[in-house]
């Protein structure tokens, strides 16, 4: 062991803080080494100098009473500030039971909540306008050909939407795009007649029995679904009602 | 119920390392009354922070909060002290300059290395106090001072290479006059 490094050592060494394999090296740098049995020896001194005991500065009398009162004092006030307590349990049991029963009253009776018709209804006209807010949500493939828009969901669905182009019917096919309504994924094909658009949402019914179509009306749009050959449809647009029905005669006549 | 067991139990476990929480605020504020205000006002925040103690080690948690209740209080109330910073390198000193005060070391009294340690900067200074009068580990002094191992093992180096030579200086002078 050097001297350099015996003198970064020497502090640890004395400490008691180094492990036996360098301590043992320092022992035996210090029996070779004068320098640094010097300055082994000045550091012991300087420690036995610390030892005496008028260097350490007890806590004076009565400080350990007055914390001791002070803690006690915190110890009140803390509870105090305590904002939930037990106090308000009785009130949190009686507003806990209040909402309890709005909910019983409220799914009991069921004019008071909208049936999943209706939630869809809304669902299906926050989709219709948010896809014409901008040219770019309207369609994911842009084709009036039902062949380009029929395997582009391919894939993309798990089940095979019709698609058919009603062009010379007066109501062109524009394109498609994938939704998620309903909790799944859905077609949307999307047609025109003329300056309006409609959406055409398509997915897999429940049960297979065709229903006739229901006709709704939803923030200003007219809303048609009917359920054909396996599909739920539901038609939407702000084209009126006579003209959106012709729309969904041709699509289920087209099946 | 509930906060007659936290009183108890901090009690039990903080309250017997008052003489260190003492002895270290008395050193770093130089000063009795200054010392008790600080040590009463470090245990209020002690029990405020009680539940994040997990019993390992009562006297190193208790004397990390001592420490930095002294700081705040003197940047409170004397922060020209605190605003000198310590420059590790303008303190080191060459192991060869101490070999000349070897043995006028060795003649230092108490009242000798008290004055000494008053003299020192307060960064070294709570080293010392916590290393020889508290006889910390580094491992107990690093949770205190909040520094890494080898930062504690350095410093302790340095501040007592500078205490010798506020010795040195002071025997110097008194073997002179």
């Amino acid at each position: 062991m050097i001297c350099q490094t015996s003198q970064e050592f020497i502090h640890a060494y004395l400490d008691g803080e180094l492990d036996l394999a360098r301590s043992l090296e320092v022992e035996q740098h210090i029996q070779e080494c004068q320098v640094c049995a010097s300055a082994y020896r000045n550091q012991t001194a300087l420690r036995s100098a610390f030892k005496d005991s008028s260097l350490y500065h007890s806590a004076p009398e009565g400080l350990e009473k007055r914390i001791r009162s002070s803690l006690r004092r915190e110890a009140n006030t803390e509870v105090g500030r305590r904002p939930f307590g037990w106090r308000w349990l009785p009130i949190g049991v009686a507003v806990a039971a209040v909402l309890l029963m709005a909910f019983v009253i409220w799914r009991a009776v069921p004019g008071l909540r909208p049936s999943g018709d209706e939630l869809l209804a809304q669902e299906i006209a926050s989709n219709h306008v948010r896809s014409l807010q901008l040219e770019s949500h309207r369609t994911d493939v842009i084709s009036s050909d039902q062949h380009t828009v029929k395997p582009w969901f391919d894939g993309k669905l798990d089940f095979a939407p019709p698609v058919k182009d009603f062009s010379s019917q007066g109501f062109p096919l524009i394109g498609g795009r994938l939704e998620y309504l309903n909790n799944r994924a859905v077609a949307a094909l999307i047609y025109q007649r003329q300056k309006h658009y409609i959406n055409l949402y398509i997915w897999p019914a429940g049960q297979s029995n065709a229903t006739g179509e229901v006709a709704a009306k939803h923030q200003g749009y007219n809303l048609l679904h009917w359920t054909n050959s396996g599909m739920n449809y539901w038609a939407i647009s702000d084209l009126n009602g006579v003209e959106l029905q012709d729309f969904a005669r041709l699509v289920q006549q087209a099946q | 119920m509930q906060r007659q067991n936290k009183l108890a139990s901090f009690e039990q476990a903080v309250l017997p390392h008052l003489d260190a929480a003492y002895n270290l605020a008395r050193w770093l504020t130089h000063n009795d009354a200054d010392a008790e205000d600080v040590v009463q006002e470090a245990y209020l925040r002690a029990f405020r922070f009680f539940g994040g103690f997990h019993g390992e080690d009562g006297r190193a948690w208790l004397l990390g909060i001592v420490r930095n209740t002294t700081y705040t209080w003197m940047q409170r109330n004397r922060s020209a002290q605190l605003n000198m910073p310590l420059d590790d390198e303008v303190h080191e000193v060459k192991s060869a300059d101490l070999n000349p005060e070897a043995l006028l070391l060795q003649k230092a009294d108490a009242q000798m290395v008290r004055q000494a340690v008053e003299e020192l900067p307060v960064e070294f200074r709570e080293v010392l106090v916590l290393r020889e009068l508290d006889e910390m580990s580094y491992k107990q002094i690093a949770e205190v001072a909040d520094l890494p191992l080898g930062t504690v093992m350095s410093r302790l180096a340095r501040a007592r290479k500078r205490l010798q030579q506020i010795l040195a200086s002071h025997t110097q002078t008194e073997v002179l006059s």
